[in-house]
């Protein structure tokens, strides 16, 4: 059963395999794993206590649909703009594991100094923009950044990308984010990762439309379905998308159609998941998937993905070690101005 | 020759746009159509490729300020009416106001809200937003009561690093007019003496400064003299300069146009009497809006709103204690 669904998912045909492919398939491989590797070491973190003080949110199961869309991007001349369960696209787009571990343990160091943590955090300058919480937010964000740059005349082939789930898809900034990039005809990939559940709530009670893409239409730019759960069909998906957005194509929406491995973070056991769905053909690992598929085309001996394992979690543990050692911001020093110009900054005035 | 707050505001612009090639416009109406009230008249054609016609989304409009300022803009973003800044809230007060302090990335957006009350314009077109704003860490936000501050201090916000909320009055559209805008005079951050008296102080800003120059008017007229502080942005308050007008008058009446639970007026108290209590010779007094939406039909709106009548009677009040 689990093997003809694995069969009938792949709908690429194994012309496009090429060299190129190949070698695009086993990085993002890579980018998959590590993230996986990375976020179970977070998790042990989190339930050992004491060293992680918020929460975890993982991006288990959606690390192929992730990774896929990070790893069309070029940093320092794309804008991605990644959301929640991106750890692998980010990883992919070239954030450094040690980004993650610094702002997940609070480490002044990070990029994020401290002052926010987990998954909000972010290099903007680099194209990296930090999300915020609040879904469907950072989608005229990212536009806008792409606006100014063919404003200034140096938007060349630059594109931005966007990260969100079925329920983010719901609010008001993620249509009307949309709408006005659409309005624009700006090159942004808008990648949709329908894991069935926002948080506790089913897709039932988050839109009545048949299929997300089925909105695409409405405003006016292309979109695509793909199942998730495979890196191949993923990766010609984004490439896909790639391609027309720098060809002046105007938006495009890639939704993907998987199931959210985890809970919605570290303390829920997404108990209200039924098991018919975890059984079902989106419950699928898309690491062993892809794992199944480069080693069936010899892509990748046992040997290889056992030498690789050990050479991640190793990385990993040294970057949790070395992370755990570094100073913890200190309020004494921080310098408490939420303004650039400090002569504008006030406070003065506290009892 | 003569020129309006509107148009001094529209100068600003067009300056803002002259002197720095990554400014642009972003809002409602405002290209060809000029804006709801003309404040970017003929811009689009005297600079084309720089000011656009924006999709009814407030919050698409301010997000996508965020991302050109990343990049190197610096975006002018036009609320139609400071009611409707309401819809982009969110990417003001969440995505604006934290991102230097999150990414140590600045944010120069300039968000302009025509903002306060006209007579007919009811509960969704009149209101003033300053205290909300005001209340996160993060933005600064002025409040300009005159010709010259609606020129000056656009372009001070245009040329700041952080997101600016600039409160511009529309009751000072067009009744406010000055010769010829003058000398830049005093910075963001600094309240200016709008005139000066050494029986009572009133710290008001934007359109109540007028009324309250008329109330003092009328006080004159029994002998009293009322120094009117006009604080010119509301955030950062320029606590100095409040308290030493305060140690000069002894008595305080904070007057402002907007609702009264909390906001500036409030602000204004509570730092008078934690800092300068003891400067004080009577209880401070506040007066605001009624605590209602802002009413449709002029009869009710005079009456919701201080007006010159009011002021002066608060002050009379104020002055018996």
């Amino acid at each position: 059963m689990y093997l003809v669904a694995l069969a009938s998912s792949i709908n690429c045909a194994e012309t496009d395999l090429t060299a190129e492919f190949r070698d695009q398939f086993l990085l993002t491989y890579q980018h998959m794993l590590l993230s996986r590797v990375l976020e179970e070491k977070l998790g042990s973190l989190y339930r050992a206590g004491g060293r992680i003080v918020g929460g975890v949110y993982l991006g288990k199961g959606q690390e192929a649909f992730s990774a896929a869309l990070g790893v069309q991007l070029r940093k320092g001349k794309d804008i991605y703009g990644p959301l929640i369960r991106d750890q692998a696209g980010r990883i992919a787009f070239g954030e450094p594991i040690i980004d993650t571990v610094r702002t997940y343990l609070g480490a002044v160091t990070g990029p994020m100094r401290g002052r926010d943590g987990n998954i909000h955090r972010g290099r903007p300058k680099e194209g990296h923009m930090a999300m915020i919480s609040h879904l469907g937010s950072l989608l005229s964000v990212v536009a806008g950044g792409l606006f100014a740059r063919r404003l200034a005349g140096r938007l060349g082939d630059s594109i931005g990308a966007t990260s969100i789930g079925d329920g983010g898809t719901s609010t008001g900034a993620f249509h009307e984010g949309l709408n006005m990039a659409a309005v624009e005809k700006l090159p942004i990939i808008v990648s949709i990762a329908n894991n069935q559940y926002a948080y506790s709530t089913p897709n039932t009670r988050q839109y009545a439309c048949e299929n997300l893409v089925d909105r695409a239409a409405g405003y006016g730019i292309e979109g695509v379905t793909v199942d998730a759960t495979d890196l191949a069909s993923c990766l010609k998906a984004f490439r896909a998308a790639v391609i027309r957005a720098r060809d002046g194509g105007g938006p495009q929406m890639v939704v993907g159609t998987l199931l959210r491995l985890a809970g919605h973070g570290e303390h829920d056991d997404a108990s209200y998941i039924p098991d018919k769905a975890r059984q079902g053909p989106s419950a699928r690992d898309c690491l062993q998937v892809a794992e199944d598929y480069a080693r069936d085309r010899g892509w990748m001996s046992s040997a290889e993905l056992r030498e690789l394992n050990e050479e991640v979690r190793r990385n990993i543990d040294q970057t949790v070690s070395k992370v755990s050692k570094e100073p913890a911001p200190d309020p004494f020093k921080e310098n408490w101005q939420a303004l650039s110009c400090a002569e504008l900054v006030e406070g003065q005035h506290e009892a | 020759m003569s020129i309006t707050y509107l148009e001094a505001i529209r100068e600003a612009q067009y300056e803002a746009l002259r002197e720095d090639p990554s400014v642009f416009l972003y809002g409602q109406d405002i290209a060809t159509f000029g804006g709801a009230f003309k404040a970017t008249k003929n811009l689009s054609k005297e600079f084309p490729n720089r000011v656009f016609d924006a999709p009814i989304s407030e919050d698409a409009m301010v997000g996508m300020a965020i991302g050109a300022a990343v990049e190197g803009a610096r975006p002018i973003i036009e609320m139609q009416f400071a009611d409707f800044s309401s819809i982009g809230f969110n990417q003001i007060v969440n995505q604006a106001a934290t991102l230097f302090w999150r990414t140590n990335v600045p944010c120069p957006i300039t968000i302009r809200l025509p903002s306060g009350g006209t007579a007919g314009s009811g509960p969704f077109h009149s209101q003033s937003m300053e205290a909300i704003y005001a209340h996160y860490p993060g933005l600064v936000i002025v409040t300009p009561a005159t010709v010259e501050d609606a020129y000056w201090m656009l372009l001070d916000s245009v040329k700041l690093n952080d997101p600016v909320i600039f409160c511009e009055h529309k009751f000072l559209y067009y009744h406010l007019k000055a010769d010829q805008i003058g000398d830049r005079e005093l910075p963001i951050g600094k309240a200016r003496i709008a005139r000066p008296g050494r029986h009572a102080t009133i710290v008001t800003y934007s359109a109540m400064v007028h009324e309250a120059l008329r109330a003092a008017e009328e006080l004159q007229l029994d002998g009293y003299q009322i120094e009117v502080v006009d604080l010119r942005s509301v955030k950062p308050m320029d606590t100095d300069t409040i308290l030493a007008s305060v140690a000069r008058t002894g008595r305080l009446l904070a007057l402002g146009e907007a609702f009264p639970w909390g906001g500036v007026t409030a602000e204004i108290i509570a730092r008078v009497t934690t800092d300068g209590f003891h400067l004080l010779d009577a209880p401070p007094m506040r007066l605001n809006s009624k605590d209602t939406p802002i009413p449709y039909h002029p009869n009710l709106w005079k009456s919701h709103r201080p007006t010159t009548s009011t002021i002066a009677a608060a002050l009379r009040r104020l002055l018996r204690n």
